[in-house]
């Protein structure tokens, strides 16, 4: 609630941002950012963090985007970008971009259409061999599993060719994780000094120290960026962070840096900061080893399900801000997820959680386990506070159906190897969302064929479910299947979500025109658009 | 004393070939490489990906060579690619080097300038109210840690003068990098004054009650010439050892500094290469320190001969 009110209050803000008269920007200026941590590298293809979106972003561009003065994505609010113009043929396979003529990478090189079809060559896994390293990890591969063709017309007309009709595809191409590379930039370059067509070069990224972003002057929207420069300094302590931004050092905190408790804190220190609360389409869920005992038993599957109370995790978090969904990010921010009516008709969502509770309880004293016989198992998370702290919540919650929990705090840098092995009983997990979207939520986390599918998780009901929904045109009846999903899910215990996560950005008052997506962290962060009022 | 050097640098090398297999072999027991970082990062599972990388990166060769391919290199003055920013290892350490250097001199200046000082005032004075005030300080500075301390150092900037003295950009002079770093410099020498202001103290006691001190008093020297040029100067000779040893401890230290203070030093960047399993950086940086603390103790037993000219180094 509060933050459905937070998001109100910020589309407010952004809609008044928007009337105010263009020749309000000015030019010039750098914006100093606090940045949490060391990107992976600055390929945002081969990474799955926000840590390198954030910063590297601004290097690309796109074919389609989300339109960056709405504060949600949908299918609906996408605009151009590298292309001019799209069409979809008669029956939906083949979508074809018409391109922007004069546009130039950074060393000066033109863009064609040939880079178009390199990067989705390789990102459906058949690179040409000239560009065999262009990306070395490719986290994102399930999203191009129906992608048959992409066929080059001239250097100004490419053509995405399509197993079956997918209307997701463009979302896929509008989402911070699909910008256009340069194919003749290798990919080792791409990893850590880029090069892209957008409206900032990499003047230096430095580990551990900085990232700095230079304007690109020959950018092909001509007077953008306002912005000279972009400075994300590499803070990993958070209380550094927090206190720099007090202090006046940043004009941008880290995306969702600022906690609830914390916000406190920012604000009574820094009472002129402007600070907006969003859903940031990043769930906790709970991922169970259905291949082994005791969760290869369904009942006990479902009495896990049953014993979920998120409200007390949403109370000790987030100060009442993390809201309640299935896998899908529900309204109002949430496009596709189910409203509240129809959520609290799925087990475990009900409000009468003493009710839940009971049929639980009685699931595992059917089983043997009681009181004195409580099922003993093992609560693997990352060491991370972030994860850490809901799964000691859960192992609370857990003695209440019979269940002795016990914390196993894993390294986080063997934490995909032990979940690979499939070494754990039941884990705590974060997932997010790249794009609001059912393909790439069921696709990536539900799908056989996807490498993030860490559980394994199969059922042939639900993939035919996926895939039909995938192909359904109607936005109505698309909304539809996906509740029958979501409800499939959950019965089935397939990545039980706990919550989906709200934060909070700052920002100082002098920072004009950015635009915070509500669904998707991971989206608008060109950063043309932003100038500073000083 | 020729031979006595040339012994004393072969086990200088043999010491440093220890630390290079003890360094690679330990990396290795670690659990994860940098290929399940990587592949962390990006969220997923897949095992081909994993393995090209590991390949790529040469991993999947027998330890021997990959032990015999490093310090080859290290030899020849080639540490290799970075595994993470797939840059040469030497262009990610060495502008960090001077950094971390300045403020490890600094914070030894410090704890040196007041530790020595204030221990001999604090033994002078024994049991008076200034000795009681100094040690309770100097107990202050070892109970406190320095990450702790950073913090509030930090708050307090921010509370009361409205800034932070935290490393944001690059400081445009010498001067202006001495001041960025003397506020951490103090926090982390803190500790070290601390610790060499007791032993100075405790050492100077012992030495004041020696018998040349009395027959120098009654001889007519100057208080301060007994204190000083007598005393302090055999006192010294632990001190000196601890010196050495708080200089190799430093850089404990300089690790939560530099993330409190956000200084892009080496001893950060050691911690963060060692938690991205970044084999190179944190094998030529682990040898690059261990060839700095065995030359402090070389420079330590040096000092030994001056301070004191009964000490002979025999061939």
């Amino acid at each position: 609630m509060r933050t459905g009110l937070a998001i109100l209050a910020g589309s407010l803000a952004a809609f008044v941002a928007a009337a105010s008269p263009a020749f309000a920007q000015k030019q010039g200026g750098t914006l100093r950012v606090s940045h949490r941590d060391n990107p992976p590298s600055a390929s945002p293809h081969e990474e799955a963090t926000i840590s390198t979106v954030m910063p590297f972003a601004s290097v690309f561009n796109n074919l389609v985007v989300f339109d960056p003065k709405e504060k949600l994505n949908s299918p609906d609010k996408i605009v151009p970008d590298l292309a001019e113009s799209w069409s979809w043929n008669a029956d939906k396979t083949k979508l074809t971009f018409k391109l922007r003529q004069g546009v130039k990478w950074h060393d000066g090189k033109p863009f064609t259409a040939k880079d178009v079809k390199c990067t989705w060559d390789a990102l459906a896994g058949r690179p040409a061999e000239a560009q065999k390293d262009l990306i070395r990890k490719n986290p994102r591969k399930v999203w191009y599993l129906n992608l048959k063709d992409v066929t080059v017309a001239n250097d100004s007309e490419v053509t995405f060719e399509l197993n079956r009709p997918q209307p997701s595809f463009l979302s896929f191409l509008a989402a911070g994780y699909s910008p256009v590379y340069a194919c003749h930039v290798s990919g080792r370059d791409l990893r850590s000094k880029p090069i892209g067509t957008g409206p900032f070069k990499v003047a230096e990224f430095k580990r551990n120290e900085l990232i700095k972003l230079v304007r690109n002057p020959d950018y092909w929207k001509k007077g953008q960026p306002y912005l000279d420069a972009l400075d994300f300094r590499i803070v990993p302590n958070r209380s550094t962070r927090v206190l720099g931004f007090v202090a006046g050092e940043y004009d941008l905190t880290f995306d969702s840096d600022i906690t609830f408790p914390l916000l406190k804190d920012v604000k009574d220190q820094a009472p002129n900061a402007i600070c907006e609360a969003r859903t940031t389409n990043v769930r906790t869920n709970l991922i169970v080893n259905r291949e082994a005992p005791p969760f290869d038993n369904p009942k006990i599957r479902k009495a896990l399900v049953l014993a979920l109370d998120r409200k007390p995790f949403s109370d000790i978090l987030s100060q009442g801000n993390d809201i309640a969904g299935a896998a899908m990010l529900p309204p109002p921010t949430g496009v596709w997820g189910m409203s509240t009516a129809d959520l609290v008709k799925l087990p475990g969502y009900g409000s009468d959680i003493a009710k839940n509770r009971a049929e639980a309880q009685a699931i595992m004293k059917s089983l043997g386990y009681g009181p004195d016989n409580m099922l003993k198992v093992k609560v693997a998370t990352r060491n991370i506070a972030l994860y850490r702290d809901p799964a000691v919540i859960l192992i609370d919650q857990l003695k209440q159906i019979y269940i002795e929990g016990e914390l196993e705090p894993i390294d986080t840098t063997v934490w995909f190897t032990k979940v690979q092995r499939k070494d754990y009983q039941i884990g705590l997990n974060l997932t997010g969302a790249g794009v609001d979207d059912p393909d790439v939520m069921f696709y990536e986390n539900f799908h056989s064929k996807s490498s993030r599918n860490y559980t394994g998780y199969h059922n042939d009901e639900v993939e035919k479910l996926i895939d039909k929904q995938s192909a359904e045109t109607d936005v109505a009846k698309r909304k539809q299947i996906v509740a029958q999903i979501e409800g499939l899910l959950v019965e089935d215990a397939a990545r039980p979500t706990i919550l989906h996560l709200s934060a909070n950005t700052c920002w100082q008052p002098e920072v004009k025109g950015l635009v915070l997506q509500g669904n998707s962290i991971y989206n608008n962060w060109r950063f043309e658009d932003v100038w500073l009022d000083k | 004393m020729g031979a006595y050097l040339t012994r004393r640098f072969l086990l200088m090398a043999l010491t440093l070939f220890g630390m290079s297999v003890l360094i690679f072999v330990m990396l290795r027991l670690v659990p994860g490489n940098v290929a399940d970082i990587l592949v962390d990062s990006a969220g997923i599972v897949d095992p081909d990906e994993k393995a090209r990388i590991v390949h790529d990166l040469g991993l999947d060769r027998p330890i021997l060579d990959q032990y015999l391919y490093w310090i080859g290199g290290l030899v020849r003055g080639d540490l290799g690619f970075a595994f993470i920013s797939e840059r040469p290892a030497i262009e990610e350490i060495a502008p960090r080097i001077p950094i971390t250097a300045k403020l490890a001199g600094l914070a030894l200046f410090f704890s040196v300038i007041l530790g020595v000082p204030l221990g001999v005032i604090s033994a002078v004075r024994q049991n008076t109210g200034l000795d009681y005030f100094l040690r309770v300080v100097s107990l202050s500075g070892l109970s406190l840690p320095s990450f702790w301390l950073g913090l509030l150092i930090l708050m307090a900037s921010v509370q009361w003068f409205g800034m932070i003295p935290i490393y944001t950009s690059e400081p445009r002079s010498f001067i202006d990098e001495i001041l960025l770093l003397s506020i951490p410099a103090a926090a982390v020498g803190f500790r070290a004054s601390s610790l060499i202001m007791r032993l100075t103290r405790s050492s100077m006691l012992e030495v004041l009650r020696q018998d040349y001190i009395r027959t120098a008093r009654s001889k007519g020297a100057s208080l301060t010439s007994v204190n000083y040029n007598h005393a302090l100067r055999n006192a010294l000779l632990p001190v000196v050892t601890i010196i050495g040893i708080e200089a190799a401890f430093l850089i404990g230290g300089l690790i939560v500094t530099e993330t409190v203070f956000n200084i892009p030093g080496v001893a950060r960047f050691l911690v963060e290469a060692i938690l991205w399993r970044d084999y190179p950086i944190v094998q030529n940086l682990v040898m690059l320190i261990a060839f700095v603390v065995i030359m402090v103790n070389f420079l330590v037993d040096m000092t030994y001969m001056v301070l004191d000219p009964r000490i002979k180094y025999a061939d």
